[in-house]
């Protein structure tokens, strides 16, 4: 059996898409997700205990059901429960695959490493046989097909409870969310201060967009953390990322190479961004940012 | 907390002629970033509740450069699990940092990781450890406060935050956000070279995922409309129209 973790996070349908190339494919499904059309089975996970996250109850259903195959979506939530299962059970885990075939009894793996600046090609042997999907390395796709759903209850103890979440806090009302933005506007060094980031304010407020930033610009206390945008912030995939003074560092090009497409304001035309672009502005991003936002709003934005 | 010796990647990877690592002959080193965090996060909690700290790493002698970086931080001990340099799997790492965890003399509350290796991306080797030493653990931390023997972790979920609370001894890993690293100060320095670190040297272990090349993904073709300056917002208006995000009142 192929089990795919459905765990709440729209990149579990890009995990389930994944795994149907693998073979039949089982959804287990932890938190709410609409998988109609996205494979022929599922599983709710059902049980009183489980009002919210807990890894060791995810992973211990995993266990039970002993699936031959489990892909897990590249999320916070599918990396731990994945490696509570692989450490329970001796086995490897394959993290942020983007390609997988079938080798007889092996499965020949492609995965990100430096958060995909550099691929591996490796070769996972033995039983069961675990892996994360890299979020947005395909794109969810139903299957036409009629989805029965039926209720699991695994055999869950105090010990799968000692670490879950007691917790929320909400997000603020009204915030555009980084990783589900339509336009994302993203500053870097070139942007000068914390209050050049007003700028970018701007332009995303009247896009209806986030802001979000490099690594630098997180370093030096710019913008939060929660802003940033590459290897050790967040991945994002927009229809549009609107970079402003940032140079390209791998580790950020690995953050927002899921955009569908790339508008660049850099005064340098041979930074390595550049070559990502479908559009280069070449100037002063102080003078261009207002210029659009002007143009903007002549058109009645 | 537990650390990794990466290379500073520059623009671009290269690898050495038979694809098995990166060529780093012309590269610096560095504490991959989450796991810098760990360190300063590490100082920060003995700051403030007291005890002592303990880096340890995997990896080469050099990475013994890493350490001595830690220790000019502020850590008190460091012990090196010395390798040959080739890379170890994660599940080699974590049995072999168990061991040495559970040789250490002293108790410990709180054992930090970096959520993922810059390099590997394994998100694993700080949840074998929890199980190998049967201590509750939970990953992709951003924020950490102690009370009564009570450790309350935050993790960024939705736009807003989880909220876990794990009973003592446990294990974190932490994501780069949790705290800014302060610099070595140049008395650090000077003492971290004087300390003596302590060396262990763990047996590899084959694992069932085996790495047989690495690929550079290739470059793309520069395709971009290159605009000029101010003048160009007209056409970037017309091409914000044109994918749909332009909404006028």
């Amino acid at each position: 059996m192929i089990l795919c973790l459905v765990d709440g996070d729209p990149v579990s349908l890009e995990a389930l898409t994944f795994a149907r190339e693998l073979g039949d494919v089982e959804a287990l499904i932890f938190e709410e997700t609409d998988v109609d059309g996205y494979t022929a089975r599922a599983r709710r996970v059902v049980h009183p205990r489980l009002g919210d996250y807990a890894p060791e109850a995810w992973a211990q259903a995993i266990v039970e059901l002993e699936p031959e195959v489990v892909v897990a979506p590249g999320t916070d939530r599918g990396h731990e429960v994945l490696a509570h299962v692989a450490a329970r059970l001796g086995v490897p885990l394959a993290a942020n695959v983007v390609a997988a075939a079938t080798d007889g009894d092996a499965l020949q793996l492609t995965r990100q490493r430096w958060g995909g600046s550099l691929l591996e090609e490796a070769r996972l042997t033995g039983t069961p046989k675990l892996l994360t999907v890299a979020a947005h390395a395909v794109v969810a796709q139903p299957a036409g097909v009629t989805t029965t759903t039926e209720e699991f209850t695994p055999s869950l103890a105090d010990e799968h409870f000692v670490v879950r979440v007691s917790g929320r806090e909400q997000p603020t009302a009204g915030t555009v969310r980084l990783d589900t933005a339509r336009v994302v506007v993203g500053g870097g060094r070139g942007v000068g201060s914390k209050e050049g980031f007003e700028l970018l304010e701007e332009l995303a407020n009247l896009l209806g967009g986030a802001v979000g930033g490099s690594r630098v610009v997180t370093n030096l206390g710019w913008r939060p953390h929660s802003d940033q945008v590459g290897q050790t912030g967040a991945r994002i995939a927009p229809d549009l990322y609107i970079a402003c003074g940032i140079s390209g560092a791998i580790q950020h090009i690995v953050g927002c190479k899921a955009a569908k497409r790339i508008l660049v304001i850099n005064k340098d035309q041979s930074a390595p961004i550049v070559a990502r672009a479908d559009w280069a502005v070449i100037g002063d991003l102080h003078e261009i940012v207002p210029a659009i936002v002007a143009e903007l709003r002549k058109n009645g934005v | 907390m537990c650390v990794k010796r990466v290379p500073e990647t520059g623009a671009r990877i290269t690898l050495t002629g038979d694809a098995q690592a990166i060529d780093t002959s012309l590269l610096g080193f560095t504490i991959s970033p989450h796991e810098e965090c760990a360190v300063e996060e590490a100082l920060r909690i003995v700051g403030k509740h007291g005890g002592s700290t303990t880096v340890l790493t995997l990896g080469p002698p050099d990475a013994a450069e890493q350490l001595q970086n830690a220790m000019a931080m502020g850590v008190d001990n460091a012990v090196l699990l010395e390798t040959d340099g080739s890379d170890w799997n994660a599940e080699a790492t974590a049995a072999a940092l168990a061991d040495a965890i559970s040789a250490q003399p002293e108790l410990f509350d709180v054992l930090l990781f970096g959520n993922e290796a810059a390099d590997t991306g394994d998100y694993q080797v700080g949840v074998r450890v929890a199980h190998a030493l049967g201590l509750p653990c939970v990953t992709g931390i951003k924020g950490i406060a102690i009370e009564d023997r009570k450790l309350t972790a935050r993790r960024e979920a939705g736009g807003g935050w989880e909220i876990f609370e794990l009973p003592l001894p446990a294990v974190v890993t932490v994501k780069e956000g949790i705290n800014l690293p302060r610099y070595a100060s140049l008395p650090g320095r000077l003492r971290a070279k004087k300390t003596p670190i302590a060396r262990i040297e763990p047996q590899p272990r084959a694992s069932a995922l085996e790495t047989i090349r690495l690929v550079v993904p290739p470059e793309q073709e520069t395709h971009a409309e290159i605009l000029a300056g101010a003048a160009a917002a007209p056409r970037v208006v017309e091409v914000l129209r044109e994918l749909g995000l332009v909404v006028t009142s």
